[in-house]
């Protein structure tokens, strides 16, 4: 056991540092709201502080092992500890959990959607924020599924009160999809722990011990761990909550949820699903990938066919999980790689565009893209970021999306040992595809909402970015931009986790 | 022969360990208390009697707290047919401070209402020690009058608010159907008495043997004394009292027989099957099985359809007891010491957060004073501290970590999967299945708590007694520590041993 001591307090003060904020929040009078914001901007500037903390002291040199790990007990009947630790995996997804929450409570001082109550909407932020900070450093099955399941109920309730039209619709429907995958998943973290002679729930332990399995029951666990996980990516054809939620989300939500919690899914892949199994793994990825051409096809599609801008935005998310989903399925550390960084910048590029989508629909009252146009004549700074930002999406190299989609692509030319090379050169072919549609989409939104004159009646003067805005957005285009030109800053820190995760796959 | 051998014999008085017996002795006194003093108070003093009644319930705590850190853990009187053990502790406790909730949460409601206060006092102090003789009876003829003694009381509180008529069917049908289920239930235990030659339990459980000698008379005699507390826990197809008395009977009442009076029939049935039965698992077991998924998926489709806010409490309870049914389909094998512990980490975590959910009812209702989910309509906007507390009873009911109820439901999946038959996992994947169903109603009270409009705009403020405050707090609290720190509550689960079951 690892006690909690003076080397590794920093990531269980990262974690629940937001929570603190919480109960200052619970006593501050509802009817004070700058004192509300100041908590929650304090709070969350405190937790950034915190991980770039976390960031300094990181030996990028062993980035490969768990740093700042402790171990304590927990809940000893079960022989589950509260068991943290950060690797070169995780820890690119803690800060970005944790930069987007900042710049999403900096954005909110302006923009708190109706019914206004910002005290209910910034303790939900930071519930969220915690659940998702947790998920990305647990290094215990039970601990990590208490964090994952912690981020269900505030984003539930942040689509439900404060989203669109049908936002009761869309968050029953998040909810019961979610909570579907879970529960299946939970069956399948205890399965692993009985088939593994009921030790312990620790991931590094499972790890170890989990290829000892019989196939046969390798692959029934993994199916229960794929449909929590695949619900959550989403992936074809579990991805039917996205759309919904997506587009019934306030922007605040929609940016969480796209820059954030869509990774929880895919990172439990990367750090639980294939490495404890990893027969059943060989077994399942032809299947995953399959399933992630077709996201990538079958989002494109659903792209070209959207008159709501957000919409599409949502739409495009189901390719490009597609694509860090195929990078997955190759079990390569290449395509992994390329998963990982594909995480990443999927979370800063979408997270952009539902800014964006968010800052449209508050200037232009609609988010119909019929409706829309002239962008870069009636708020140019914002047409410019949108042309960014569908760029960095469509994968233009020089900024960060390319570097998620194209080496996932590339990595498909090579699956892992024992995986059929004719159908992954297949899919990679089709992923191709993609990207060409991919191109198409974006490049005819933004031709539809930024080209040619304004529409509509009132062409009274559009207030551009705001203060707010850009103190929220420049650390997101920034970000894009640097990661697209030096990738490597990404890589070197992703890659020797990545080996290490691999090893089974003799990677 | 036997009889007659038996009076025969000189009769010496069996000696009586009365630190044993102290937490019955002190509901014995209060109650008494309680009669008398009702007798000859004013009714300006009616008062003292709920003070009267919590200090008993509390009072009775004390002696067990004494007895479980007595090292001489297990006593048994009269032959082993009263036995104090660290299980039978532990229910106690959970029985005695989930009664004392519930006098909190009575307290105010029956107060401002002109009914019979002081028989409503007793009558529930009377059950209450019912159901702490039932933790400990450990032959027939205990069990079948400490059941008695909880289920009488029981069904005059349901039928309590005596002009009411939908207080009269509630305690009518309860009444009824109660009694039938006794009747089945004492011709199972005829039978088995007629099988085993004696009516203490671990006789009976050695003489039950179904793999050399199978006999039709000891299987029927199993099914019978099954399908009794089947009805006591309101398992599908015997729940359809429930609903209906839930309905009528007055809101702490259904507090009281949702969450105590089924955790007194979960508490016999567990003893009964684990004690007398063991070797009769080829049967119990897969009967308990197809009782279980029935009853979590039936009374989960018909609290989808409710519009009744009690109704809906009264099948979302009937399908939690399905939850809690689910381990004790495997309590015959291996994964038995898992099943007793998921039974009673799953009382503990339900009694405390349905109770607080009673709580929050109970306070919404002094002001909407109505029964239908509608009424509770925009609730967050107007008391944002009972719609948060709401929403964490409700989403531990749900199963949703870090909240309570997600430990009770794990503790029930753990037993499953320790068993790892097919049989186990097919009802771990309903299990699984049902929790997001469940989702479906109690999602719908969160919809209409957090994000519909008050009904009629009407945002007086709801004044909770202060009686009421105590009791969310006790509940709210168990509910977040037992989900936050679960080895707490697992401890005691853990620490529940049952003499006699499991060989020992």
């Amino acid at each position: 056991m690892q006690m909690i001591n003076d080397d590794n307090w920093v990531l269980s003060v990262g974690t629940f540092l937001p929570m603190l904020g919480v109960l200052v929040l619970l006593v501050t009078p509802k009817a004070n709201e700058a004192a509300i914001k100041m908590v929650a901007l304090v709070t969350s500037i405190a937790t950034v502080a915190v991980g770039a903390f976390t960031l300094f002291s990181f030996d990028f040199g062993k980035a490969g092992s768990m740093q700042f790990v402790a171990q304590t007990e927990w809940i000893p009947v079960i022989k589950s500890t509260y068991y943290i630790g950060l690797d070169g995996i995780s820890l690119p997804l803690y800060l970005l959990s944790m930069v987007v929450t900042l710049l999403v409570v900096i954005y909110s001082l302006d923009h708190i959607p109706s019914p206004g109550n910002p005290k209910a909407f910034f303790s939900l932020m930071l519930i969220l924020q915690t659940g998702m900070a947790g998920t990305f450093i647990a290094q215990d099955l039970i601990l990590f599924f208490v964090f994952f399941e912690i981020v269900l109920l505030p984003m539930y309730f942040m689509i439900g009160v404060w989203g669109g039209e049908n936002r009761q619709y869309a968050s029953l429907k998040f909810f019961l999809y979610t909570m579907f995958g879970s529960a299946l998943m939970l069956v399948a973290f205890l399965a692993m722990f009985f088939k593994t002679g009921a030790e312990s729930f620790a991931i590094p332990y499972l790890v170890e011990n989990g290829a000892g399995i019989a196939k046969n029951a390798q692959v029934w666990i993994f199916a229960g761990m794929f449909v929590g996980f695949a619900v959550k990516v989403p992936m074809f054809p579990f991805h039917t909550w996205l759309p919904d939620a997506h587009t019934q989300a306030p922007t605040q939500g929609s940016v969480i949820l796209a820059a954030i919690l869509l990774k929880l899914g895919t990172y439990g892949f990367v750090r639980i699903a294939i490495p404890m199994l990893p027969d059943a793994a060989i077994e399942w990825a032809p299947w995953i990938g399959g399933l992630a051409v077709i996201g990538i096809i079958y989002g494109a599609f659903g792209c070209l066919a959207q008159t709501d801008m957000k919409r599409l935005i949502a739409f495009s998310s189901v390719a490009h999980m597609g694509f860090v989903m195929l990078g997955i399925s190759t079990l390569t550390p290449f395509g992994v790689n390329a998963a990982v960084f594909g995480m990443v910048a999927h979370g800063l590029i979408t997270g952009m565009l539902f800014f964006i989508a968010g800052s449209v629909k508050e200037r232009y009252h609609t988010l119909e893209i019929s409706k829309l146009g002239g962008m870069l004549t009636q708020v140019p700074r914002l047409g410019w970021i949108l042309g960014l930002c569908t760029m960095a999406s469509l994968g233009l190299p020089g900024l960060a999306g390319f570097w998620g989609e194209f080496p996932a692509i590339l990595s498909a030319y090579n699956p892992a040992a024992g995986l059929n090379v004719t159908v992954y050169r297949t899919y990679m072919v089709i992923a191709a595809l993609g990207t060409v549609l991919a191109a198409a989409y974006l490049l005819w939104l933004y031709q539809r909402t930024a080209f040619g004159t304004p529409k509509g009646d009132d062409h009274h003067e559009m207030k551009d970015v705001n203060t707010y805005e850009w103190v929220a957005w420049l650390p997101m285009l920034i970000a894009i931009v640097v990661l697209g030109v030096v990738p490597n800053l990404l890589f070197s820190v992703i890659d020797p986790a990545v080996q290490e995760t691999l090893r089974a796959f003799g990677g | 022969m036997t009889l007659l051998a038996t009076v025969a014999a000189p009769w010496t008085a069996p000696t009586i360990d009365y630190h044993a017996l102290a937490p019955e002795i002190v509901l014995a006194v209060g109650l008494t208390v309680v009669l008398l003093v009702d007798l000859f108070t004013t009714e300006r003093n009616k008062w003292l009697l709920s003070v009267l009644t919590g200090f008993s319930l509390l009072g009775a705590v004390v002696p067990v707290l004494t007895l479980a850190v007595h090292d001489n853990s297990v006593r048994s009187m009269f032959d082993g047919r009263y036995v104090v053990d660290e299980f039978s502790l532990v229910v106690k406790a959970l029985f005695l401070l989930a009664g004392y909730v519930i006098v909190l949460l009575s307290s105010s409601h029956i107060e401002e209402g002109d009914y019979w206060r002081g028989e409503y006092w007793f009558l529930l102090l009377s059950s209450l020690l019912g159901m702490v003789m039932m933790a400990s009876a450990r032959d027939l003829v205990s069990v079948f009058v400490a059941l008695e003694f909880l289920s009488i009381p029981a069904y005059m509180l349901a039928a309590w608010r005596k002009r009411d008529l939908k207080s009269n069917e509630a305690g009518v049908k309860y009444f009824l159907l109660g009694v039938f289920a006794s009747a089945v239930m004492l011709y199972g235990m005829s039978l088995l008495y007629g099988v085993a030659n004696s009516t203490l339990l671990v006789d009976i459980g050695k003489s039950i043997d179904l793999d050399g000698t199978f006999g039709a008379v000891q299987a029927l005699a199993i099914v019978f004394v099954v399908v009794g507390f089947a009805f006591k826990v309101s398992a599908v197809p015997f729940h359809t009292w429930a609903p209906d008395t839930y309905e009528g009977a007055p809101t702490p009442v259904t507090a009281f027989l949702s969450v105590a009076s089924k955790a007194a029939g979960f508490v016999a049935l567990v003893v009964l099957v684990l004690t007398a039965f063991p070797e009769g698992r080829d049967v119990w077991q897969p009967f308990i099985w197809g009782l279980s998924a029935l009853t979590m998926t039936v009374g989960n489709i018909f609290a989808l359809r409710q519009t009744n806010f009690v109704r809906m409490i009264a099948y979302s309870s009937v399908s939690q007891g399905g939850f809690i049914l689910m381990p004790l389909a495997v309590a015959g094998g291996a994964a038995g010491e898992a099943a007793l512990r998921a039974v009673v980490v799953y009382l503990i975590v339900y009694a405390a957060t349905n109770l607080g959910m009673f709580a929050v009812i109970l306070a919404v209702s002094r002001k909407t004073r109505s029964g239908e989910i509608s009424s509770l309509g925009g609730l967050f906007s107007y008391a944002p501290a009972l719609g948060v507390l709401l929403t964490i009873f409700l989403a531990s009911l749900a199963g949703i970590p870090p909240l309570g109820g997600w430990i009770g439901k794990f503790a029930a999946f753990q037993a499953l999967l320790t068993d790892a038959s097919p049989w186990a996992y097919a009802l771990a994947i309903i299990g699984a299945v049902n929790s997001v169903i469940a989702f479906g109603y109690y999602g719908n009270i969160m919809r209409e708590v957090w994000m519909r409009p008050v009904p009629d705009g009407d945002t007086t403020r709801i004044v909770t007694p202060s009686s009421l405050q105590i009791a969310l707090g006790i509940t709210a609290v168990a509910t977040l520590v037992f989900g936050i720190l679960p080895g707490i509550v697992l401890r005691f689960g853990e620490m529940a041993e049952l003499l006699g079951a499991f060989g020992g």
